[in-house]
């Protein structure tokens, strides 16, 4: 570990430490990844990594998180997540009772004590900034929530401070290694990408998913997996509403595994082609398209 | 790396860079500069796909950008200088000259194995080996290919990757490479039309992979002859698979999409806003005990919680046929930057027929590229490729009956020009009756609405209608719509 402009502690030395580092918690990393984690480590930036679902965007930070030893902070974004879900809330409730129980003493002494500590209900933003550990930060599936909550995450990954009107000011002593993903079902703003690295994260090389697949379900032998990735590859090249993802090809995999198959034949493609697609009218076409039937 | 790259230093040759992508309109601001300069301080230099992947990351802020960077990348930061061959060498016959069918041989055995690595080797040495143009012409004049060969004098005055492939002729060995794959396979699976539909689809893949490397290689031998401002101004459009429409007014096409994408973004605020305002959700009761802060704990005011954010939905049908071919760059941009903001969106393309392409409008898509794939797609024509907005209609209603309800806004984009066919009234007012809000962007000037075989002054009366010539009034009236 070394440290960067900041005076913050890095994780990493070189890409290829972090190939391996990423690799020793199995996760198989791209030249790609493997060069855009560094950068966002030295740098200090938060990295945004956008790609379709399933490509393994979640568990990067994971891995970045268990391969440094650092805490893995989660905020979860959905339609309709707000300031209070992800940054910070008051405990109304707890308070109440307090200013109940103190009722005849004075009022201003009875406000500082309410608004304190002790009645701050920290979400993942706030969180991952008042923690003294290394720590990793993944806003997950950014492009979930609304188009406002990119403004609140604009001002806290600007420079790693929250106001709390009540508190004052709370800056990081230890910025977050932050990973934000997206599945890109609409576009983020220009000014939160701009504050960020960016990675388009696809799917995977063959050579690349067949490690993963390896290293996933070992059980599987080499051949079958091999086979396995070659069907996966041409499922992705067919006009499907939803191709097959790297979570896919292991559901896949493990599925033959399970159902004791040792080759792919047309008769095992067919039991078990539900497993990797899952829309009825994708499976009609393939099957139609690959001559299956 | 060469030594030959940064001639006036890192940092101006970074700046170059940066300038090239903006040329291609890769948008890239200061700030990104700057933090690409800080990239290269951190990367090894000497690792070269490093150095890609840093620089891309630092540049580059959506996906469909990065054909254009890899293709700018590969002439500002060569693999090499001349034919750069690695292992792979081509045959060569007795007088000298490339023996060509060995050469197929050998691709064929590449094909079979799917060696990616060796493919692109053999790409090098095969723009080098028959590529080449004028006086040159023959092997090793990059220097490295076959000794004692080159006695025909000059360096090349180009190369061409047509002349290339065209002796190759790659796409004519499928039949053969599939002949080996099913040797390969196990005697059960031998004759399983399945596995052959798959070991066809995958082959061409490939074939179509290696032209690209002949056609990226070609490029960058290019530039080294006639300088890479040259090869990028001309290679790197073509190698992106822009169709013409784009490198015939690219300036004012940027100006376009500069002006229409924001509009997207206007649109979803203004949806955001009015959605906020339009009723009282349930009471929050967290707000409310909040506020009662200040009256001792006695909750006097309510606070009503937001209502849940119901996405709207947006149905979008274009016309993309022949006559409104310049109207169609309008259209697709715009729908691409209403893609970029509503998650529920449908948007659907019609000639004679009709078809739903909502999949291609992936954030960051290269915009001819989707042209280009909505013209391929089945069911677009269905009989004679030009507008009849009646059967395109029907087709829509019929196909898809559910795709229009309550909470959609339709959007018609398209000139009203029926060929002298049935409108389909009917059935485009039952669409629009089931719809909360129906609206049509006409591309001709308001005069001609009616003339000829206008149908618009009809359909005006189903829904109305908005004439939308330029990128400042398709602005406006946009501004203007979907009022939720
Ligand atoms: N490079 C990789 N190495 C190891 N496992 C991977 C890799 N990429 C994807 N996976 C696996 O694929 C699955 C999906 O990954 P996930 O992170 O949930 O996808 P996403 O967040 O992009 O939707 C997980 O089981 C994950 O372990
Ligand atoms: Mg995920």
């Amino acid at each position: 570990m070394g440290s960067d402009a900041t005076g913050r502690t890095t994780f990493f030395d070189s890409v290829d430490d972090v190939l391996a580092r990423l690799g020793e918690v199995g996760y198989l990393a791209s030249t790609a990844v493997a060069t855009t984690v560094f950068l966002a480590d030295r740098l200090g930036k938060p990295l945004l990594v956008e790609g379709p679902a399933g490509v393994g965007k979640t568990e990067l930070a994971r891995a970045v998180a268990e391969a440094t030893h650092a805490g893995l902070v989660r905020l979860q974004c959905y339609e309709g997540i707000d300031e209070a879900r992800a940054l910070y809330e008051w405990n109304h409730a707890k308070q109440l009772l307090r200013i109940q129980a103190s009722q005849g003493q004075d009022w201003d002494a009875t406000r500082d004590d309410v608004f304190s500590e002790e009645f701050l209900l920290t979400r993942p933003l706030l969180t991952a900034i008042r923690r003294d550990e290394p720590t990793v930060l993944l806003v997950d599936e950014t492009d979930k929530a609304d188009v406002e909550v990119e403004g609140l995450l604009l001002e806290v990954l600007g420079d790693f401070q929250v106001t709390v009107p009540e508190l004052g000011t709370i800056t990081a002593t230890q910025r977050p290694f932050t990973l934000l993903t997206s599945n890109a079902t609409r576009e983020l703003s220009e000014a939160l990408k701009r504050r960020c690295l960016f990675l388009h994260l696809d799917f995977p090389d063959a050579e690349l998913e067949r490690r993963i697949v390896a290293s996933r379900v070992p059980q599987l032998g080499e051949a079958l997996a091999e086979e396995l990735v070659r069907i996966i590859g041409v499922l992705r090249g067919l006009d499907l509403r939803k191709a097959p993802s790297v979570s896919e090809t292991i559901d896949w995999a493990r599925t033959l595994v399970a159902l004791g198959l040792d080759t792919l034949d047309d008769d095992a493609v067919r039991r078990s082609l539900g497993v990797v697609l899952k829309h009825r009218a994708d499976l009609v076409k393939a099957s139609s398209e690959l001559r299956l039937n | 790396m060469t030594a030959t790259t940064p001639e006036r230093g890192l940092p101006a040759h970074l700046v170059d860079f940066v300038q090239a992508l903006r040329r291609h309109h890769v948008d890239v601001g200061p700030g990104e500069t700057v933090d690409a300069a800080a990239v290269m301080a951190e990367i090894d230099l000497l690792r070269r796909e490093q150095l890609r992947e840093g620089l891309a990351a630092a540049l580059l802020r959506r996906s469909g950008q990065r054909q254009t960077f890899d293709a700018l990348f590969e002439l500002w930061w060569p693999l090499g200088q001349g034919a750069a061959l690695g292992e792979v060498a081509l045959p060569y016959s007795e007088d000298g000259s490339v023996d060509v069918d060995a050469l197929r041989d050998l691709l064929a055995e590449l094909l079979v194995d799917g060696d990616t690595a060796a493919l692109s080797e053999l790409a090098r040495a095969v723009v080098d080996g028959l590529g080449a143009l004028g006086a040159g012409r023959g092997p090793g004049s990059g220097g490295s290919g076959g000794e004692g060969r080159d006695g025909q004098g000059g360096p090349p005055s180009g190369f061409s990757s047509y002349q290339a492939l065209n002796s190759v002729k790659p796409e004519t060995l499928l039949a053969r490479v599939l002949a080996e794959l099913r040797t390969r396979r196990q005697a059960d699976a031998a004759d399983s039309p399945f596995a052959e539909e798959v070991a066809r689809r995958e082959t061409r893949a490939r074939i179509a992979e290696f032209r690209r490397m002949v056609q990226g290689e070609t490029t960058r031998r290019g530039s080294e002859i006639r300088g890479r401002e040259a090869a990028a101004r001309t290679g790197v459009r073509r190698q992106a698979e822009q169709t013409d429409f784009l490198s015939a007014g690219a300036d004012t096409l940027a100006d376009l999409r500069r002006r229409v994408a924001p509009l997207g973004r206007h649109l979803a605020t203004r949806l955001a806003a009015r959605r906020r305002r339009a009723h009282r959700g349930p009471i929050d009761m967290r707000r409310t005990l909040r506020r009662s802060m200040s009256t001792g704990g006695v909750p006097v005011n309510l606070v009503h919680r937001r209502p849940r954010p119901g996405r709207p939905e947006l149905v979008l049908l274009c016309d993309v046929s022949g006559s409104v071919a310049g109207f169609s760059h309008f259209t697709m941009m715009l729908v691409q930057a209403l893609r970029e903001q509503f998650s529920r969106i449908r948007i659907f393309c019609f000639v004679d027929g009709c078809v739903e392409v909502t999949d291609l409008f992936t954030p960051g898509a290269d915009l001819a590229g989707i042209l280009t794939e909505v013209h391929s797609r089945r069911g677009l024509v269905a009989w004679s490729g030009h507008s009849d907005y009646g059967r395109a209609f029907e087709r829509f209603a019929d196909r898809w009956p559910d795709a229009v309800t309550d909470r959609s806004s339709l959007l018609v984009l398209g000139d009203a020009r029926t060929n002298h066919q049935d409108p389909g009234l009917g059935v485009l007012g039952a669409v629009v009756a089931r719809a909360r809000h129906a609206h049509w962007l006409n591309p001709e000037p308001q005069r001609q609405w009616g003339t000829g075989d206008s149908a618009a002054i009809e359909y005006g009366r189903v829904m109305p209608m908005h004439e939308c010539r330029t990128a400042a009034q398709l602005a406006g009236v946009v501004g203007g719509l979907l009022p939720v």
